[in-house]
């Protein structure tokens, strides 16, 4: 990997705490308003395949949101927020693909399995939590250390 | 009314996103990059929206039916199976390729990065690929998958 995955982050425990609890507060919102799970894997699939998912308007609606989320932020707080991507694009594209393919073959991501699922205390969705996160952990593990690097 | 109340739920969840961290995959690389720049704030994103949600879960679970729509939309498939741990797998190896999950990577669309904007598109590809897979015939399907995963 290039030098650029080398860049340092800073500890913020309390920002992430605090966005954590956002996230969770949209997941019960959700689940109060239209009894639905919010998982991002799920809302998007429903959005692309229209054909079996008639009931479009919601999802366009909750995606709509999360998009216009960083204008918001820029507009409240005068900055927007902080994305810094240390991954080369031939990577990304790459790793784009393989998100899509695990995500849709495994029925969901870090929303609608680590937080809606393992909060349902969902076996399943445990499963599927600690897989990932140790596949990652492997991954990152084996690009930065693993391979010359 | 319903898609307004949604658009708010996903603004609210795209901006926990945004400040949690969880859009920035410099942050979530190092997250999982435990043996060397490790920087532990997704704990508190993921630990701030499971307990948030567990507990909001309980209350809204415990109504007939949510507030605007007839039915509550629960998955109730409790398989552990090849399909949900192989895709959750790859799932993880794409994580940890790119840095971006589903839901990091869509709120992060709206800071208008270029970077965004290409894994997304690969990771819908991504998504039409495997469902492609999916929707072959039988031992086909299965026999695709297990090559697969």
């Amino acid at each position: 990997m290039s030098h650029l995955s080398l860049l340092e982050t800073a500890f913020t425990p309390w920002p992430s705490l605090a966005g954590g609890v956002l996230i969770g507060l949209a997941s019960v919102m959700l689940m109060l308003t239209l009894g639905r799970i919010m998982g991002v894997t799920g809302v998007l699939a429903g959005v692309l395949t229209p054909q079996a998912h008639p009931d479009i308007g919601w999802r366009l609606a909750l995606l709509a949101g999360m998009i216009s989320a960083p204008l918001a932020v820029l507009a409240v707080t005068g900055q927007m927020p902080v994305v810094q991507v240390p991954v080369s694009m031939p990577m990304l594209l790459v790793g784009g693909v393989v998100v899509g393919v695990g995500v849709t073959l495994g029925s969901g991501c870090t929303s609608g399995h680590g937080v809606c699922g393992m909060a349902r205390l969902s076996r399943r969705s445990f499963a599927a939590t600690l897989t990932f996160m140790i596949t990652t952990g492997v991954t990152v593990f084996i690009l930065r250390h693993g391979l010359g690097g | 009314m319903r898609l307004l109340s949604t658009y708010l739920i996903g603004l609210i969840f795209g901006t926990g996103i945004a400040i949690s961290g969880m859009a920035n995959p410099a942050k979530v690389l190092n997250f999982f990059d435990v043996a060397g720049r490790w920087d532990p704030s997704l704990i508190f994103v993921m630990g701030g929206a499971v307990v948030v949600t567990f507990l909001g879960y309980r209350i809204v679970l415990r109504r007939p039916a949510p507030l605007i729509d007839p039915a509550f939309h629960l998955p109730d498939n409790p398989r552990i199976d090849a399909r949900l741990l192989g895709g959750s797998a790859l799932f993880g190896v794409g994580w940890g390729i790119a840095g971006f999950c589903p839901g990091g990577a869509l709120p992060a669309l709206g800071t208008g990065r270029i970077e965004v904007v290409a894994f997304v598109a690969a990771m819908i590809a991504g998504i039409y690929l495997a469902k492609g897979l999916l929707s072959l015939s039988g031992a086909r399907a299965a026999r695709l998958l297990r090559r697969e995963t």
